[in-house]
């Protein structure tokens, strides 16, 4: 699998600077986008960020596919609302603030241990199975026991109404953004070494071969459990951040819309990579919450992004770059630079055109009105006529067919012709 | 109790027969492929719009052939060129694959046909009172059902012990390795399976959605119970997907058609009806229902991965 | 293709565009903006879509008069997706810019915490925003959780099971067992509960049944149907609604069980064109306004105002009298302070606010903010004159409740600034 080859043999370029330029972005990122919608919007990346990185302990880690690890999420979110309830009542004394993000992880340790007591035997579809059952459960259960989850309405608290460590002032968006920031660094830097202990070896061992690692003296099962537990509860961190954020917990945060996106933006970045869950993570956030702003086919789009991952970059975003860095630092980009930027453009109007036909559709389709002038990438134009609609299909086809079909060839040809057998 | 026992089987096996439907495929599917298709109650929506959509133009009898034959074609396609490209990268990204195909064919279907459930009914020459059994009447087109999940049962069983097609498929069951030995062209095979497969599920969507609604939502509110019927049945053994649909169908009837709970039975013995065992204490049968077969999936899953008449674990 | 010239704006009333700006948005009054932030993607985005076109209906008609302060109204679709933290964040993006006034109404669970959204941005911020619901019925948001800032314009669940049950004590001869089913979370809980009471108080039947079913996840209500027919019961009485209401409906009329069924949302989007004929007689909703009340009161004026909305849009009807009252009142409002910034003062001119709808003088509550209005009990007739959503069946009122009967108590101890 290749995926060895990005978490062990990377570049030590590719390893190092991360650690530099994501802290950076954090701290530049809010002088941008400094509404409060924008910094919000930033929190919930860094809570994401997190919360993917907890997943991919599992899934790139220990080939653990889980349809539920949303459930330490929210119960380690539920549990931090408690105490952080408590605090309130008590009249803001007691547990500070910054502290209450650690309830919430010990609360995903807790549930990560009951529930991975018994999932974790097997890996594969049993254990997927297992967890989408158990999320279906525990999301029917917080409609049910409505005392500990607060029925639908959910749960409330006040996070000004809590004494801080270090006397700031958390009623400002800004603030509670910066103590994210500290606890996804610290989150990211202890889930990067634990992947470079035995412990994340064998983690790796488990996922490639069990039965070798079982050889060597390693029950799989407790390798599993292990790396299972420590994910929820980085899961519940998360969980515990995002009572910080937003002040409120429902049952959204333990659902399977919740576990779906985890698992989207995970695999979207690249699970091979430590950076790939917190690109993707990134970027799911802010497609979820703008794009939708732009355009109703939002999940149309989500979803075939998605599908175009799996099928044809199974390494994720990350992957798809760092591949072309590797070949260009082999010099497999001599030579053909110009045909690949070709394939690129040709590829980027191909998806122009399919925009533009995708979002004909949804006019044509939904609009209480189809023959309404519509505004189509600075275009005025009527979905009931022909012409856009050839226009589009048009940009789309050639876009496409010069990619797939002229530039694929001319690459294959070209990389054949300047070396023998070398390849991209 | 009678009339409540008599009642729950009667309904069970009618809510039983059409989870057969869709689960039949999908463990077919998955016996062969060791794709868990987390599309398949997506195709079984698709049967329900393309068999509306057809009886507005033909009437019902011919969308009832031609619908789940549509269907099926559009699995032969997501079979030939995703999950086939899918395919060498392991099982892993092929459930994640069919993952993300549910979503887009739920936009696709929201699309087309609208977020509003469409007007899709019974046929009138269906639409009649069969018979009354204690007070409730029990229309033709329930009959029907039963009728079309018989015939498919015997149909699938006749198909796969009595046919040679059956046969390569069977033996591509349980030894894939082997079949493609024989010179059998396994690729082939695959996509017919899971064009079969699909079929059958697009024939459950055309009786399903009269019987419940048409709408968008279908498909992720069907998605998890067929699992559960599929891995409670045992992969891949179609009488396990038979047992574990009328098992699923007569108890979850039978919890709804009952009025009890612990508190009701043994009395209250002073328990408040909060906190975690107070709640579980007064909770009625009605309202576990819900969360009955996701239970049973975690509990099979736990103690007997291989489900019922399943031949290997999973 | 022509060349446009606003390039990058999208025109029309495009459904589901969220922040869509219209074509008069820039004109030269700066209009005044309201948030709608409702579902416009995913499987309730018919429910938040059919909203968007009142508010931008009612909000045309109020420009077509001279808008507010001369200025014109303008609706801003924000898309929550159903979603309480997505909401919450919507209501700071509408804070962001510049926005005062945000409207909700689907979903108990969105409305709690817009309020405390709200709140929590009055408490911290300069820039305060007003919460005026439309439709989510939860008493609580008027009892222990009411806040300044939240106005309700529909009756809350409390006053609607009190209009009902006292329109069934005026039906007493013919109700004797009465049957709640309801739908497994806070809204169906409090029917169960706050019906049964009511029963004993008023009413000369019992409760034989008392069922909750999870919410949207139930495809057969045959198992149901069996329950409510071995109860005997010959009165239904349920808060469900969407598919949780068509399918029961469906159920009890395919089972062939001679049962009237009383329901909140009896006419609401999708419902009648679901269950059809079906409900002929059998079907009834207890609402502010029903289609014929124009008819059976002669008025004339509202009554084009409705078809003037069904020719806009036909494959919908207008439902939502709240959200004329809401308007209007939201309206008189502003102009009695004279400024649309000034959010304290519009509440405090809100709160006790007067105002004459179409259908009798509705106040708004000043010690919770919460609507008073008469009520209208109807069961669904193909023989009304208006069907709803082109299904064939409208509504026939059978009882006029006055404000004086549709009203409740409340334990509101609001903290005022």
């Amino acid at each position: 699998m290749a995926t060895n080859t990005a978490a062990g043999g990377a570049s030590n370029l590719l390893r190092f600077w991360p650690w530099v330029v994501i802290p950076l972005l954090a701290l530049i990122l809010p002088q941008i986008f400094d509404s409060r919608h924008g910094i919000t919007l930033l929190s919930h990346m860094g809570i994401a960020i997190i919360f993917a990185l907890s997943y991919n302990m599992l899934l790139g880690n220990t080939g653990l596919l889980s349809f539920g690890h949303a459930v330490y999420y929210g119960l380690g979110a539920y549990v931090a609302m408690h105490v952080l309830r408590m605090v309130n009542d008590a009249g803001g004394e007691g547990l500070p603030l910054e502290l209450i993000p650690v309830v919430g992880a010990a609360a995903g340790l807790f549930f990560g241990v009951i529930f991975g007591s018994f999932s974790v035997r097997r890996a594969g579809v049993v254990f997927a199975m297992i967890t989408l059952g158990l999320g279906a459960l525990v999301h029917s259960s917080s409609l049910m026991f409505s005392d500990f989850f607060g029925g639908e309405a959910g749960l409330f608290g006040n996070r000004v109404a809590a004494p801080s460590l270090f006397g700031v002032d958390y009623g400002s968006n800004t603030n509670t953004y910066y103590l994210v920031v500290a606890w996804a660094l610290i989150a990211a830097i202890f889930i990067y070494l634990l992947r470079k202990t035995p412990l994340g070896w064998m983690a790796n061992a488990v996922r490639d071969n069990p039965e070798r690692a079982q050889f060597v003296g390693y029950n799989p099962t407790i390798v599993r459990f292990i790396q299972f537990a420590l994910a929820a509860m980085f899961a519940g961190l998360a969980g515990g951040l995002f009572v910080i954020t937003d002040e409120i917990v429902n049952d959204e945060s333990v659902g399977q819309i919740q576990s779906g996106i985890v698992l989207l933006g995970t695999y979207i970045g690249g699970i091979g990579y430590f950076i790939g869950p917190m690109v993707g993570a990134a970027l799911v956030t802010v497609l979820e919450s703008s794009l939708s702003s732009y355009t109703e086919a939002w999940v149309l789009y989500f979803g075939l992004l998605f599908i175009s991952i799996v099928m044809f970059a199974p390494m994720g975003l990350v992957g798809i770059v760092h591949t072309q860095y590797l070949t260009w630092k082999a010099g497999g980009w001599k030579g053909n630079t110009g045909i690949r930027l070709y394939m690129l453009l040709a590829g980027l109007v191909g998806i122009f055109g399919a925009i533009c036909v995708i979002e004909l559709s949804y006019h044509y389709f939904r609009s209480w009105d189809p023959s309404a002038p519509f505004g189509l990438m600075g275009f005025t134009v009527n979905a009931t006529t022909a012409l856009p609609w050839l226009v589009s299909f048009g940009i789309a086809i050639i876009g496409f067919g010069l990619m797939l079909f002229h530039g694929k060839p001319m690459l294959a040809r070209r990389i054949s012709a300047t070396s023998e057998g070398g390849n991209a | 109790m009678f009339e409540t026992i008599a009642y729950s089987i009667l309904n069970g096996v009618l809510y039983g027969t059409l989870l057969f439907m869709m689960s039949s495929g999908l463990t077919l599917i998955f016996g062969m492929m060791g794709v868990l298709n987390f599309a398949h109650a997506s195709f079984y929506m698709l049967g329900a719009y393309f068999a509306y959509t057809l009886g507005l133009a033909t009437g019902f009898w011919v969308a009832l052939f031609l619908a789940p034959i549509l269907v099926g074609a559009a699995g032969a396609l997501v079979e030939r060129y995703g999950l086939r490209r899918v395919h060498q990268y392991g099982h892993v990204p092929e459930l994640l694959f069919t993952f993300g195909l549910a979503y887009v064919i739920e936009e696709l279907v929201a699309l087309f046909w609208g977020t509003v459930p469409v007007p899709y009914k019974a046929p009138a020459s269906l639409d009649f009172t069969a018979f009354s059994l204690m007070g409730l009447d029990y229309s033709m087109f329930k009959v029907f059902i039963l009728l079309v999940a018989i015939v498919m049962f015997v149909g699938l069983w006749l198909l796969l012990k009595k046919t040679r097609a059956g046969l390569v498929i069977q033996g591509a069951l349980s030894r894939p390795d082997m079949v493609g030995a024989l010179g059998h062209n396994v690729p082939m095979v695959f996509t017919f399976v899971f064009a079969f497969g699909c079929a059958l599920a697009g024939l459950g969507g055309v009786v399903g959605g009269i019987q419940f609604v048409t709408d968008p939502g279908m498909a992720f509110m069907m998605g998890p119970i067929v699992f559960v019927v599929v891995v409670l049945g045992g992969l891949g053994s179609v009488p396990g997907a038979l047992v574990a649909s009328l098992i699923i169908g007569i108890l979850q009837t039978f919890f709804l058609s009952i009025n009890f709970s612990l508190a009701g039975a043994i009395g209250s013995l002073g328990i408040e009806d909060s906190g975690f065992f107070g709640v579980l204490w007064h909770m009625e049968t009605t309202r576990i229902a819900a969360v009955l077969p996701y239970l049973l999936l975690v509990l099979t899953l736990i103690f007997r991965p291989r489900g019922l008449f399943g031949k290997r674990e999973a | 293709m022509q060349l446009n010239k606003k390039a990058g704006l999208f025109t029309g009333t495009m459904i589901g565009l969220s922040m869509a700006v219209s074509t008069v948005t820039w004109a030269d009054n700066h209009p005044i903006r309201i948030s709608y932030i409702e579902p416009l993607s995913g499987p309730f985005a018919n429910v938040g879509d059919a909203g968007l076109k009142h508010f931008r209906f009612a909000a045309e008609k109020l420009n077509n008069e001279g808008g507010i302060l001369g200025r014109d109204v303008e609706i801003v679709a924000m898309d929550n997706k159903q979603s309480p933290s997505e909401s919450v964040s919507l209501v700071q993006r509408s804070v962001d810019n510049g926005i005062n006034f945000v409207t909700q109404g689907n979903g108990s669970n969105v409305a709690g915490a817009i309020v405390e959204a709200v709140d929590r941005n009055n408490r911290r911020n300069d820039d305060k925003v007003l919460y005026l619901n439309y439709a989510a019925v939860d008493p609580a948001l008027t009892n222990e959780r009411c806040s300044f800032y939240h106005f309700r314009f529909d009756a809350n669940s409390a006053i609607k099971l009190e209009a009902l049950s006292n329109f069934m004590t005026t039906r007493d001869d013919e109700i004797d067992k009465i049957f709640l089913i309801n739908q497994d979370y806070s809204h169906g809980q409090f029917i169960s509960k706050r019906m049964k009471a009511l029963v004993d108080e008023k009413l000369d039947a019992e409760v034989v049944g008392d069922v909750l079913h999870p919410i949207a996840q139930v495809r057969d209500f045959s198992p149901y149907v069996s329950r409510i027919e071995q109860s005997g019961a010959d009165t239904v009485v349920t808060g469900n609604w969407g598919n949780d209401l068509s399918l029961l409906v469906r159920a009890i009329d395919s089972a062939g069980l001679d049962v009237n069924t009383y329901t909140y949302y009896g006419g609401g989007l999708g419902t009648p064109a679901a269950v059809g004929p079906r409900g002929e007689d059998i079907l009834f909703q207890v609402s502010e306004w029903h289609a014929d009340v124009n008819v059976d009161e002669g008025l004339e004026e509202y009554e084009k105002w409705f078809v003037e909305f069904k020719e806009r849009y036909p494959e919908i009807d207008w439902y939502y009298h709240r959200i004329y009252n809401q308007m209007h009142m939201l309206k008189n409002a502003i102009e009695e302070v004279g400024d649309a910034d000034d959010v304290v003062a519009i509440a405090k001119a809100m709160e006790g606010m007067e105002f004459q709808s179409p259908t009798g003088t509705v106040t708004m509550r000043a010690k919770d903010h919460q609507i008073l209005q008469p009520m209208y009990i109807s069961v669904m007739d193909a023989d009304a004159k208006y069907d709803a959503d082109n299904s064939g069946v409208g509504f026939r009122t059978v009882a006029n409740i006055p404000v004086e009967e549709a009203t409740d108590t409340t334990s509101c101890d609001m903290r005022r600034p």
